[in-house]
């Protein structure tokens, strides 16, 4: 008898609470979404046919797409800030980027209700020093949920890059400026590309958690512009529509499936390579 | 200019001030607002008062979900960090192509969007008699909180010298008393930080509550949740403070248990 023979019934508990309070219920789910009303996937052509479902997935997409170019955008030049900061103030930036990760994303998303509101913060001081005359309408929209998701999904993005810029050899960038590249090119040809893999992991994981997301854009968002992750809480809760929630609710989790599968197959080749 | 150091040490210095801004400012001012002597969310506030601690904890509604959360988290994040303390334990003994296979079934619910987790944990609960009970909220936090622990032990597992639980078996010791005396001391820091996560993740959780729970058995969370698409006073800004309070609580004591072991603090 080996000592992981001894040692298995600890994973009993586990394994039997996950399987039955976890995966017995979404197999149940997915039950559910393909036998009601009648055996068949006519749930599902709904959703891919009648336009209301088309243009929440469509919602879906571009905001989790903007998060994702925005949290890009933002987390390059962060990343790179912490990398060449002094000690004391990249342990600060460190610990004000985690942040997310021990705040409830409820707290921080009413935050910015509070700040963005049209009696808010924001719109104060620019009434105030009359920059407008009349209070912005900058939440219940898109803006104000681009702004509050690209905050709590900022780190997904800057660690992976900070582990790949941390490693890339300064050199390099040194020996293609001594070569003639203007330092524009130096970047766009040398730096750029060594943080591809970084970039690429950060991008999909912050693209993969948006596509779920429920409580920002439900708090921040407009009326009519919401995310899949609202539409099966509004079909659950206000029309009791199992089945169309449940298929919803699939897509979503083929959706997230198959875009892990990508990034696990590409880390797979791009370990393989090297 | 577009070459000099100074430029780009300024921008640099821009960057890290605006990112310390974009993260903290919201939190900083729904502290202020807490303190507010106004009777509306106003910034900067008129005066300072306490009245809206007082009206939290004089308000039955706030004080009521707010031990229904307490009564959640405890009991959910005790079974979750012993679950998945034991988890982590066999599966760091086991054959890595299964454990593989296990340990992703176990990370799941943490992979999976909680919207899924949730109505699928609503609709099964319904069925067993669960929803609207103490008893099913504390299940599901179980479920949410386990793969906090279980990925938090193994990497300290994966770390941890085998070899002294076997130095300790060749003495004589019979594995139970190996595992308390050599195993867990080594690795409690890791099972602590792991027990501080779930209980922040429960404390916090809002979208499988706002599910499970009814008007009877309701966590703070899920009140502030309908208090915020009401009308909003104050007094959500004073409850808000404290969940984040908690959320900072407990990253003092993980980064104090860390320091302790000897182990690098944040990440």
């Amino acid at each position: 008898m080996t000592a992981g023979n001894r040692t298995l019934w600890l994973l009993i508990p586990a394994v039997l609470l996950i399987g039955v309070c976890f995966l017995y219920p979404v197999s149940w789910l997915l039950q559910r979404s393909v036998s009601e009303p009648v055996w068949g996937l006519q749930n599902y052509i709904a959703i891919f046919s009648k336009s209301i479902y088309l243009g929440v997935l469509w919602n879906t997409v571009a905001i989790a797409g903007a998060t994702t170019i925005l949290c890009a955008l933002i987390g390059f030049p962060v990343a790179y800030s912490m990398v060449h900061a002094r000690p004391w103030i990249r342990k600060l930036l460190i610990f004000v980027v985690l942040i997310p990760f021990w705040t409830s994303i409820l707290v921080r998303s009413f935050a910015w209700l509070v700040i963005l509101q049209r009696g808010g913060i924001i719109n104060d001081i620019l009434v105030g020093i009359g920059m407008i005359a009349e209070p912005l309408d900058i939440v219940y929209n898109r803006f104000g949920v681009l702004l509050g998701m690209v905050q709590v999904l900022l780190p997904f993005m800057v660690f992976p890059l900070y582990s790949v810029m941390a490693r890339i050899d300064g050199s390099f960038f040194r020996a293609a400026t001594n070569l003639g590249a203007t330092p524009v090119r130096a970047f766009f040809r040398v730096y750029l590309p060594l943080c591809l893999p970084g970039l690429g992991t950060g991008a999909m994981l912050v693209f993969i958690i948006a596509l779920g997301y429920f409580i920002t854009p439900a708090l921040l968002g407009g009326r009519g512009d919401i995310m899949i992750a609202q539409l099966i809480f509004e079909r659950i809760d206000e029309f009791g529509d199992w089945p169309l929630a449940s298929a919803l609710a699939i897509v979503l989790l083929i959706g997230t499936g198959l875009l892990f599968a990508i990034i696990k197959g590409v880390s797979k080749l791009r370990r393989g390579r090297i | 200019m577009f070459y000099s150091a100074k430029f780009w040490g300024g921008l640099r210095g821009i960057i890290n001030v605006m990112l310390v801004v974009y993260m903290l400012a919201p939190l900083v001012i729904i502290f202020v607002i807490s303190f507010s002597s106004a009777l509306y969310l106003t910034f900067p506030p008129p005066g300072l008062s306490l009245q809206w601690y007082e009206k939290m904890f004089s308000n039955p509604t706030w004080t009521r979900t707010l031990v229904t959360s307490l009564k959640i988290m405890v009991p959910a994040a005790i079974a979750a960090t012993v679950l998945g303390t034991a988890a982590a334990l066999a599966l760091s003994r086991m054959d890595s192509k299964w454990a593989l296979a296990v340990r992703a079934v176990l990370m799941a619910p943490l992979v999976v969007p909680v919207i899924i987790t949730a109505a699928a944990i609503f609709g099964v609960f319904r069925i067993w008699g669960l929803y609207g009970s103490l008893w099913g909220l504390i299940l599901a936090h179980v479920i949410l909180t386990l793969p906090y622990v279980l990925s938090t032990v193994s990497a300290n597992l994966a770390v941890f010298d085998k070899r002294l639980e076997d130095a300790a078996a060749n003495c004589g010791a019979p594995p139970w008393i190996a595992f308390r005396r050599v195993t867990l001391p080594l690795i409690s820091p890791s099972v602590m930080s792991g027990m501080l996560f779930a209980m922040v993740i429960s404390f916090d959780e809002l979208v499988v509550s706002l599910f499970l729970s009814t008007p009877r058995v309701r966590p703070v969370t899920v009140q502030m949740w309908s208090n915020i698409k009401g009308d909003t006073d104050p007094t959500i800004a004073a409850i808000a403070t404290v969940l984040f309070l908690f959320s900072l609580l407990a990253l003092l004591a993980d980064g104090i248990a860390r320091r302790r072991s000897g182990r690098e603090p944040g990440l």
